[in-house]
Order: C-alpha cells, then sequence, then structure tokens
C-alpha cells in the first residue's frame, strides 16, 4: 500500500518537471516562430504571444532566402559539408585502421600527437591559424574551411578503433592469403562493416560543421562564400528592425537539424554517448 | 617464393600502408595543430600586426603587458557566471537523466524536447535569445502576463549587472540536454538486475539513486564538471553573436579574438592564447590526476 502511494505524488512531481523543462526548451523556440509568420506591422503592434491574422504568410521566409542570401547559404554549406564529412571519415578510418591493425616505429608518437592535440582548443591559437591559411592562398575561399574541416580527431579515431578492434583479423589474414592488398582490406572489406560507426562520427562531425560559426566567419568574409550561419549573422545589421524575417531566417536555420534529429534520433544519441567515453 | 621472401614483401607492403594512411591525416594534425602553436609562442615575443613586414622583436612585454593591467584578468570574473550555470546545468541534467531512466509515458518526447536545443545552430540561438530578452520580448511578456510590473523589469541585455546571468543561461538552455543525453547513456549501462534487487529490499527510488546510479556514473560526472570549467574558461560564441562583448558580456577568448582582428595586435593575441592554453593545460594535468587514481575501479575515462 505505502508504494502505491509514493509512486503517485513522485511520478506526478517528475511529470510536473519534465513539462516545465519542455516548456522552457520548445517556448522560445514557438514564439520565433510565430513571430516568423507576421507582418512588420503585426510584429511592431501585437505582444509576441499573440498569433498572427494570416497563419499562412510565408513571405518573410522568402525575404530570408532570396534577400537574405540563405538559399546561397545552403548551397556552400552542403558543399563545404560533403567535402569535409568524406575527408575527415577518411582521414579517421585510414588512421585507426594503420593503429588497430599495425605495429611500427612511431605508433606511439602519432597517437600521442593526437591525444594532446584534443587537448588544446583550437579557438585559442587563431591568429596563428590565419596566417597559415592566408599563406596558403586559402583565405576567403571555401577551401578555407574545408581543409580546417577534414583532419580527424582523438574522439573520432577512439570510436573507429573500437569498432575495428572488435573484427577479427583472421578476417584480414584469409584475404592476405587470397593476394589480397592492405588498401583491398581496408577499403573492400573493413569500411563496409565499419557502417555503425561511420554513421556515428558522420553524424558528431556533420552537427559540429553544420553549426560551426566562427571558422566560416573569420576565413570566409565574402558574402558570396557564406553559409548558413554566417548568412544568418549577417542580418544582424541590416534587418535591425525587422525581425519578422530574423525569425524566419531562425526558423529556415533550424529546419535541417530538426529533420536530422526526428530521422535520427537514436544515433545521434548513441554517437554522443560513444563520443563522450574518451574525451 | 621462400617464406622469408615473402615476408619481406609483406612488410614492405605493410611499410607502405601505414605510410600512405598517415600521411594526409598527420600533416593536417602537424600544419593545423602544432604548426600555429608553434607560430604563436613565436608571435608572442612580437609587436606585430599580422600584415606589416615589420615584426619588432620585445621579447615578454606582451606577457607583461597581461599580467600587469588590470582589465586582461578581470574578463575571467565573466567566466565564473558560466562555471555557476554549468554547475546549475549538471544538477539538472542529472535529475532528468535519472527520471528518464524509470517507466514514463511520452519519454521520448521529453527526452528529444530537453535535447533538441543542443543541436541549433549556435547562430540561430543567439538570435532565438536576443528576440526572448529583448525589451517586451518572449521574457517580458511571460512575467508581465504573470503580473510583474513592466516598468520595472530590468534590460536582460543592456544591464551589465545581469548580462551575463542572462548569457550563462543561455548557455544551460543549449548544453543541458546534451549532458542529460552522457548522463542517462551511463545510467543506462548500470545492471538493471541491481535496481530490481534494491527494489525487493525495500530500496525507494531516492536510495536506488544514491547508492546504486550516483556511485557508478560518479565518474562521468566528474568528468563533465571538469570539462564544465574548461568550457567556462573559453566561452566566446554567445557573448560574440549576442551582444559582440558589450556591456560587460567580453570574455578572455573575444578579447583575445578581438585583439588579434579588430585592433591587429597579433603579438599581444598570441600571448593572450597563449596564457589562456596554460590555464587549460592545468585544468587538463587536474583532470588526468584525478582519473587517474579512480581507473582502476572501473572508471571509463
Amino acid at each position: 500500500m505505502k508504494k502505491k502511494k509514493e509512486f503517485s505524488i513522485s511520478t506526478l512531481l517528475i511529470y510536473i518537471s519534465l513539462i516545465a523543462a519542455s516548456v522552457a526548451s520548445i517556448v522560445p523556440i514557438i514564439v520565433v516562430f510565430i513571430g516568423s509568420l507576421k507582418t512588420n506591422d503585426e510584429l511592431q503592434n501585437t505582444g509576441v504571444l499573440e498569433l498572427p491574422k494570416n497563419l499562412l504568410n510565408f513571405s518573410n521566409y522568402v525575404t530570408a532566402f532570396v534577400d537574405g542570401k540563405m538559399l546561397l547559404g545552403f548551397m556552400n554549406t552542403t558543399i563545404i559539408l560533403v567535402f569535409s564529412v568524406v575527408a575527415t571519415v577518411l582521414t579517421g578510418t585510414m588512421t585507426a585502421y594503420v593503429l588497430s591493425r599495425f605495429h611500427f616505429r612511431g605508433k606511439k608518437i602519432v597517437s600521442v600527437l593526437f591525444l594532446v592535440a584534443s587537448l588544446v582548443p583550437s579557438i585559442t591559437m587563431q591568429m596563428s591559424t590565419f596566417q597559415i591559411i592566408v599563406g596558403m592562398g586559402l583565405f576567403d575561399t571555401i577551401w578555407a574551411t574545408v581543409i580546417l574541416f577534414a583532419g580527424t580527431d582523438i574522439i573520432s579515431i577512439y570510436i573507429f578503433v573500437q569498432f575495428l578492434d572488435n573484427i577479427s583479423t583472421s578476417l584480414d589474414e584469409s584475404a592476405i592469403v587470397d593476394g589480397a592488398s592492405y588498401f583491398t582490406i581496408f577499403f573492400k572489406i573493413l569500411l563496409p562493416l565499419l557502417k555503425p560507426a561511420i554513421v556515428t562520427v558522420l553524424i558528431l562531425k556533420g552537427v559540429a560543421f553544420y553549426n560551426e560559426f566562427y571558422t566560416p566567419y573569420l576565413y570566409m568574409p565574402g558574402s558570396k562564400h557564406a553559409v548558413i550561419s554566417t548568412a544568418l549573422f549577417r542580418f544582424k545589421g541590416p534587418y535591425n528592425t525587422r525581425w519578422e524575417v530574423i525569425c524566419a531566417g531562425i526558423i529556415i536555420t533550424m529546419l535541417p537539424a530538426l529533420i536530422v534529429f526526428l530521422g535520427l534520433q537514436k544515433h545521434i544519441y548513441n554517437g554522443l554517448t560513444a563520443g563522450s567515453v574518451k574525451e | 617464393m621462400p617464406l622469408t621472401e615473402r615476408m619481406k614483401t609483406r612488410k614492405f607492403r605493410q611499410k607502405v600502408v601505414i605510410f600512405t594512411f598517415l600521411c594526409i591525416p598527420v600533416i593536417l594534425l602537424i600544419i593545423f595543430t602544432y604548426l600555429p602553436f608553434a607560430d604563436m609562442v613565436r608571435y608572442s615575443l612580437y609587436k606585430w600586426n599580422g600584415t606589416s613586414p615589420n615584426m619588432k622583436f620585445i621579447g615578454l612585454d606582451n606577457y607583461k603587458q597581461i599580467f600587469t593591467k588590470k582589465e586582461y584578468f578581470t574578463v575571467f570574473k565573466t567566466s565564473l557566471y558560466y562555471l555557476a550555470g554549468s554547475v546549475i546545468q549538471i544538477g539538472i541534467a542529472l535529475f532528468f537523466a535519472t527520471v528518464l531512466n524509470y517507466k514514463l509515458k511520452a519519454k521520448n518526447f521529453f527526452k528529444g524536447a530537453i535535447f533538441f536545443p543542443y543541436l541549433i545552430n549556435g547562430v540561430a540561438i543567439g538570435f532565438i535569445f536576443m528576440y526572448f530578452f529583448k525589451s517586451m520580448g518572449t521574457l517580458d511578456t511571460i512575467l508581465v502576463t504573470l503580473g510583474f510590473p513592466q516598468e520595472k523589469l530590468p534590460l536582460w541585455l543592456g544591464d551589465p549587472k545581469i548580462i551575463n546571468i542572462s548569457l550563462a543561461a543561455v548557455s544551460v538552455w543549449r548544453y543541458m540536454g546534451q549532458n542529460m543525453i552522457m548522463f542517462s547513456g551511463a545510467i543506462q549501462s548500470v545492471n538493471s538486475d541491481l535496481y530490481e534487487a534494491a527494489a525487493i529490499d525495500g530500496a525507494n527510488k531516492w536510495k536506488q539513486f544514491l547508492y546504486i546510479i550516483f556511485p557508478s556514473i560518479k565518474m562521468i560526472i566528474s568528468l563533465n564538471m571538469i570539462l564544465a570549467v574548461k568550457g567556462a574558461i573559453s566561452v566566446f560564441e554567445i557573448p560574440k553573436i549576442m551582444t559582440n562583448s558589450a556591456n560587460g558580456s567580453g570574455t578572455f577568448v573575444t578579447k583575445t579574438l578581438d585583439t588579434a582582428f579588430e585592433i591587429k595586435k597579433v603579438g599581444l593575441a598570441s600571448a593572450m592564447g597563449l596564457v589562456l592554453l596554460a590555464i587549460i593545460m592545468i585544468v587538463t594535468v587536474i583532470q588526468k590526476k584525478y582519473f587517474e587514481g579512480s581507473r582502476d575501479k572501473g572508471g571509463i575515462v
């Protein structure tokens, strides 16, 4: 009897706290969505929680997309994302393959180099990275961002190594007996088997790259290289008095994240826990 | 082919694959991590604007300036707000991670709603909360509806006394869900037989948390605490996007970046970057020391 009573009261409190937290998460976003459907006049003369007269007024979205260069932003983001993600998965899996399958002189040094690098936040070194990018002639090209995203890091390596360690080396051995080269083993046998780990890294990196603001802001100031974050950031000046357009821009920026989230929820949660283990 | 010969070609082929596979990742690592570090050490000893061919060697003067002028270290105070925010954030995250481990209705909805902010673009988050905190924005409207007099409401992003609390709250909103998912992953790896045994023995939920869950995830909590310290020291995106470091919201990182790219004192900014790195390294060493001791007890780090 006692147990039943405790269950109902604590459960009620738990539900209240969960609802409160969800409201706190969602309300700031809903309000922005409401604002994005208003006309400039409505926005200035109605409260933020009041609904617009025309619930299907998407004209601010058109303004944000076209005048606000968000369409261009999406195109640049997509191009950068494709190149960077392919590059980072390749550098990550190749490094992990070598570290997990071979013993060689300098193996320890390579691991330590990656480990120490993970302790250094790159934001503290932008003044000298900037000089290097300028020196390479990449400043204000999309390749500045791609090359900065292309490398791998200790967390991706760890996720891949952990996965590779669970794939028996007898698989490699029998392929070698059949005359396969190490390259064939890696690309034809191991890479397909690594798919779940690749999905994890792909999601972690994809989200991080899509959301990255300072790298494109600093290295690609030209407006024709705007990515989604910098295109939105540029709304700050010209649309200062037009919050309805900024609101539309915010919602446009969020949509891909929302779609990815609804589709890949479980993978995202798993990716985060996998990544957190090593850091 | 004789066996030794075959072993030899195999060794050789191994060397080829090791070299080709490691060459690009390691070159990228050196060019974009170790070379900038070495350059930064060098620049920090010069007076230089980043573009002029004249670099004037000034020894340790840049460091002297950082440690003697008050304006450089006072910005670290801003980090304390974010640090306090992180402690609250970890507490809330732990609570939700624990309760979401129970059998509840609409569990996935709650989990998703609380977590989703983590996936939102930083610029979008900045703008969402500029709209939230602006005069008669979301927050003011809610407070007025609840009966607070409008004229007494503060300028959430204008008042230097409040601004960092507002911004630290944004940080909590953004990252709490991520902490929650990490904790929840750790809790799920706790053997569920333990709860059942405890429940049979009459332990209530609070006791189960205190004696079963908490000890098993202590490691990941401490880890997140230390990451929170590092995060608080290196905050920059939220103040940069929302207030452009105005009204006392600047952090050491925003100040470093402004020194490098706005007022073009690359030498001084490099010295600031190194000071920051040194602080982060100290925190890391403490972290390693701390975790080394508990590694044998089944810690994950």
